[in-house]
């Protein structure tokens, strides 16, 4: 078995933490009544970015059990494995972009291929994955989860480009290039 | 803060059952009651959490927190079931009793309310489960469990840590957005959705650089005491199995296996009293 | 004896960097030595430290040339893992140590990679829990523990193991004085009890030489400038000439007009020797240099009522007290200490004053004027708080950006922005960097970045937590200074510190937090002369007391703040 390394390790675990504080206790209003709009996929997409398919895809099944976990109401394994699953492909899908990341490159082309790979790993996930498994799971009526996977699907997909570009972009310009940095008199 | 899962201490024979042994059954629990429809199999599967609960010694005003969440939950879920698929009852029963007319396909049908019967006993008979597990197991000890039934220590050790970063990082988030608000970035602004989003990321571009940080800090601490270099590890809070242990995983097991059995013998996944 | 540690024309330069951070590093430590590594910030010593550890070459990235040995072999030879059983390191950060859930966990974790089994790994957890005196709070939270008993946790954790070399990097940063004290004891005893070489960062010399020191090794600008005993060190200039601050009981001796030599002995105050002729000239120059100091009309500017606050828990009606009762008056034009031992309340304090947390019980006037009701934003155009942790505050990716936010934020023209954060990036010692990136700066330097931004806003207040944590002598003056001049313009100060010589020479009045109680609103000279004082509040008595003690003088307090005045006056004006 491939070794993982202990930054990936702990990877995983800081960011499965940030996924779990930012999408337990971070909830911006939004227009509709009674939703609120929730940012963690931002996060999640992020870490993915950064750091490969592997930590995307544990951050975001631990995160989110243990959201669930906390709030009590069950774990809803099947939305517990489309977070899981939009990691892993946001991470299989920015593998160029996490190449050059690490040395400050963030711009137009990486913004771009950032965002189409979590658009339609977005449309996977709450389009597909997770009503089907409700389906599977819960024998819950087909319009019911489609109507709920579409909900969040687009506001999930509207935070992570707005988050998830941002902090991107943050991250890649905290880099230093290499060699760069002398003192200036 | 630190105890956002809300283990509570007490003494009680599930307490002193090890985590590894909590967690295969709380695992073959909500599988049982994942593929069951029938309705006789998740009565008993709520009667039984309700006694479990009694043996645990936790009170229900412990939890009552998350008891009133989930029925708001539950209420929610039960309208819009109703209100986008209100003839699903029929579909799956293949009869149709009508009992209340509100008109054209909002009839309430017998079916249907059984079918809405069922949807909330599926969910009674998870969620206590879980909230049991939940309570009467350490954090500490969760780690070592799931390194115990098989899933590798290092990812093991990734959830041993998330536990032990989630309060840190509350905090953090907490003074970084008072210190920004300080240095005058507006965060409670009567703005549009996207600006509050905006304002939200400038709390997370600095908890994220921070973690970032803490990251290669932590992995270094860990490095520099060994982590990760052999294949196997031992664990401070691991318990042995005793007879209570083995006896309560079998029990679990036979759950599973009756779920399977039904769902073999009705021939589908609902057990259908109207044929 | 054979060396344990050996640097062969060692340097060392990051993959980010244009030049070398280490250059030509020779050095060697022997087993059961205790050496202290001293240097200005960002010259290189935390890149040192880990060179030894073997962070350096497998984590951080950069070309290495020579060699470092651990043990007789080079550590380009060996692993992390391999080096680990041999050097243990306690890492500056205390909360990044720190992995485990609860503080036997924490000690525990080298123990359960090396898979040790049952019983034995209970066995050596406790005997390791006892060495270190923590085994009262085995089932703790690292969110429940002091900073002091953090640092007991971290001692454990790599002593289980039982390395030959144990390495500090700043251990004192943010303990108090007592805990910092006991600290020093408890690495001393250690290193006795196991044999363990022993290499400490510190910049607070005095603290560390409080037990015995083999040798200081000077670091400046990646080379080593020397690498002697303690005592001829410290009867030299290098120290001061480098930006280190010498211990306070030797300049008080020069200010006198003695003369420092090694067989004097000057390491420590209670070994040094001081001649017949040597005293009275301390005590002639106190005499001549008495003097009252006069009296200045004082118009508050901040006041707290009666304030208590306590932190809710976890769970319903289960309050943490933070602070009880709190009343005192800060005037304009001030420069103010506030001091006490950790967990007393004193960041606490200043959050609430900045609205950080709401007040609950007592009243907080600005100029006379109730501030309820003021959010947060509204506060800070008043009075400006630099928190502890300067990873908290920083939120932009250029240190120009960083300081220039709260300044766009206010709506202030590009023009006046430039002028003002480029005076202050001056004043901060961070010109030279101002183009780099915040991440690619030491701790010490980031502490000063998030100082430049609030002093660029110019508020009526400041309020400074730990200002000179992690800082050099001369960053340290530099910024002191600056605080002076802004103080000067009637800008009003105050600074929480556990650094005893800072309250000293700058604060012209302290408060002393207790366990969330106000003890005492007093000068410094009298807090520090005063035993019942430190003992309450885990501070340290002043070598100065000691000194007044051994040359006779039995006003130490008027001793203590003739010294201060006479610096005041004679040295940086
Ligand atoms: N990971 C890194 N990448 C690039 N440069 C670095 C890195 N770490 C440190 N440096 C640079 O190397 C120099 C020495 O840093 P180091 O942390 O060793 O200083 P220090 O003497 O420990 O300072 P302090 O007392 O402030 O902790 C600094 O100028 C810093 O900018
Ligand atoms: N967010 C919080 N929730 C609960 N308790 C807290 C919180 N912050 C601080 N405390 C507790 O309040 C007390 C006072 O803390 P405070 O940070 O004000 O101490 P301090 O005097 O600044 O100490 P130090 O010198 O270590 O910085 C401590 O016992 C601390 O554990
Ligand atoms: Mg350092
Ligand atoms: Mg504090």
């Amino acid at each position: 078995m491939k070794k993982f390394p202990v930054k990936q390790v702990v990877a995983v675990g800081i960011g499965a933490a940030l996924f779990f504080v930012v999408g337990r206790f971070v909830a911006i209003p939004s227009p509709v009544p009674n939703t609120n709009i929730t940012i963690q996929y931002g996060i999640l997409g992020f870490l993915a970015c950064v750091f490969g398919p592997v930590v995307g895809i544990l951050a975001g099944l631990i995160g989110h059990a243990l959201i669930d976990a906390s709030y009590g109401y069950g774990i809803w394994w099947s939305w517990v494995i489309a977070s899981g699953i939009f990691g892993l492909l946001v991470g299989f899908g920015c593998k160029k972009v996490s190449s050059v990341i690490d040395d400050g490159v963030f711009s137009w082309k990486e913004i771009l291929t950032f965002n189409v790979v979590q658009l339609i790993a977005h449309v996977v996930c709450w389009g597909v994955i997770a009503p089907v498994l409700d389906i599977l799971i819960y024998q819950e009526p087909i319009e019911k989860l489609f109507a709920q996977g579409l909900v969040a699907g687009i506001g999930n997909f509207v935070t992570t480009a707005i988050v998830g570009t941002l902090l991107l972009l943050a991250y890649a310009k905290a880099k230093p290039r290499k060699g760069s940095l002398k003192e200036e008199a | 803060m630190t105890n956002v899962f809300n283990y509570i201490d007490r003494p009680s024979p599930i307490h002193r059952l090890t985590g590894a042994t909590k967690l295969v059954c709380v695992l073959l629990w909500s599988f049982a009651s994942m593929i069951t429809y029938d309705t006789r199999l998740l009565v008993l599967l709520v009667v039984l959490s309700l006694v479990l609960f009694g043996i645990s010694k936790i009170q229900l005003k412990e939890v009552s927190f998350v008891l009133n969440f989930m029925l708001v939950f539950l209420l929610l879920n039960n309208l819009t079931v109703y209100l986008i698929s209100p003839r699903y009852g029929t579909e799956i029963y293949g009869t149709s009793h009508e009992i209340l007319f509100i008109g054209g396909r909002y009839d309430l049908t017998l079916e249907q309310l059984f079918y809405h019967l069922n949807l909330v006993l599926k969910f009674m008979s998870m969620v206590p489960a879980i909230l049991l597990f939940v309570s009467t197991t350490e954090p500490s000890e969760f780690a070592a469990s799931l390194n115990r039934i098989g899933v590798r220590y290092s990812i093991a050790y990734s959830v041993s840590l998330t536990l032990r970063y989630i309060p840190d990082i509350q905090r953090e988030f907490h003074e970084i957005s008072q210190a920004q608000q300080a240095r005058g970035v507006e965060m409670t602004a009567k703005e549009n959705v996207f600006k509050r989003i905006k304002s939200a990321a400038s709390i997370l571009v600095p908890l994220i650089l921070s973690s970032m940080n803490r990251i290669e800090v932590v992995s270094n601490a860990m490095e520099l005491r060994g982590f990760g270099k052999k294949n196997k590890r031992t664990w401070y809070r691991a318990r042995a199995f005793r007879r209570a242990d083995y006896l309560a995983m079998a029990f679990c097991a036979l759950l599973l296996v009756a779920a399977v059995v039904l769902n073999l013998v009705n021939g589908s996944r609902f057990w259908n009293p109207f044929t | 004896m054979e060396p344990i540690i050996e640097f062969r024309d060692l340097s060392f330069q990051y993959n980010a960097q244009a030049s070398p951070t280490l250059k030509n590093i020779e050095l060697s430590i022997r087993k059961r030595e205790k050496v202290l590594i001293a240097g200005p910030s960002g010259c290189g010593k935390s890149t040192l430290i880990h060179c030894i550890n073997g962070l350096i070459p497998f984590s951080y990235k950069g070309t290495m040339t020579g060699e470092v040995l651990v043990k007789g072999k080079p550590t380009k030879e060996q692993s992390v893992f391999d080096i680990s059983h041999t050097v243990g390191t306690v890492l500056q950060d205390l909360d990044g140590q720190f992995i485990g859930l609860t503080v036997a966990e924490d000690i525990a974790f080298a123990l359960e990679n090396e898979a040790v089994e049952e019983p034995e790994l209970h066995e050596r957890v406790r005997k390791a829990a006892e060495l270190v005196n923590i085994s009262s709070h085995m089932d703790f939270s690292p969110g429940e523990l002091s900073g002091g008993q953090k640092q007991r946790v971290s001692l454990a954790g790599v002593m289980v193991e039982d390395v030959d070399v144990l390495l500090f990097d700043e251990p004192l940063a943010n303990l108090d004085p007592a805990t910092g004290k006991k600290t020093m004891e408890l690495i001393d005893d250690i290193g006795r009890q196991t044999g363990a070489a022993i290499i400490i960062i510190e910049h607070r010399l005095e603290d560390v030489l409080w037990r015995h020191v083999d040798r200081i090794v000077l670091m400046g600008e990646g080379r080593i400038l020397a690498d002697t005993s303690p005592d001829e060190l410290l009867s030299g200039e290098l120290l001061k000439e480098n930006g280190i601050r010498e211990p306070l009981y030797l300049t008080a001796l020069k200010y006198a007009g003695v003369k420092i030599s090694p067989e004097m002995k000057p390491r420590s105050i209670r070994t040094i020797r001081l001649s017949e002729e040597d005293r009275r000239k301390v005590s002639e120059w106190y005499e001549s240099r008495k003097a009252p100091e006069p009296e200045e009309e004082k118009i508050p500017v901040l006041e707290v009522r009666d304030l208590s606050f306590a932190y809710a828990g976890e769970r319903k009606g289960f309050a943490v007290p933070a602070l009880e009762h709190i009343s005192a008056k800060l005037y304009r034009g001030e420069l103010l200490a506030i001091v006490g031992q950790n967990g007393a309340g004193k960041s606490t304090l200043s959050k609430v004053i900045c609205g950080f947390e709401t007040l609950q019980e007592g009243t907080v006037l600005l100029n006379g004027e109730d501030m309820a009701g003021l959010s947060i934003k509204e506060r800070a155009d008043h009075v400006g708080y630099v928190m502890q942790n300067p990873n908290q505050m920083i939120s932009q990716n250029l240190i120009y950006d960083e300081i220039a936010l709260g300044l766009r934020k206010r709506g202030i023209g590009e023009e006046e922005i430039r002028e003002r954060v480029e005076e202050t990036l001056k004043v901060c010692g961070l010109w030279k960097f101002r183009s780099w990136p915040i991440s690619a700066l030491s701790y010490g330097q980031k502490k000063r970045v998030t100082i430049a931004s609030i002093l660029v806003l110019r508020p009526e207040v400041i309020i400074l937590d730990e200002p000179t944590a992690g800082q050099d002598y001369r960053h340290y003056t530099d910024i002191m200074e600056f605080l002076v001049a802004m103080n000067r313009r009637g800008i009003t100060i105050v600074m929480i510190t556990h650094d005893m010589h800072l309250m000293l020479e700058y604060a012209r009045r302290t408060l002393v937090l207790c366990e969330r109680k106000l003890l005492a609103d007093t000068t410094g000279a009298v807090v520090l002369t005063s035993p019942e004082l430190i003992k309450a509040a885990d501070l340290k008595e002043t070598s100065l007391y000691d000194l007044a003690a051994l040359c006779g003088i039995e006003d130490a307090a008027g001793y203590v703040q003739c010294f201060i005045d006479y610096e005041r006056q004679e040295v940086r004006s």
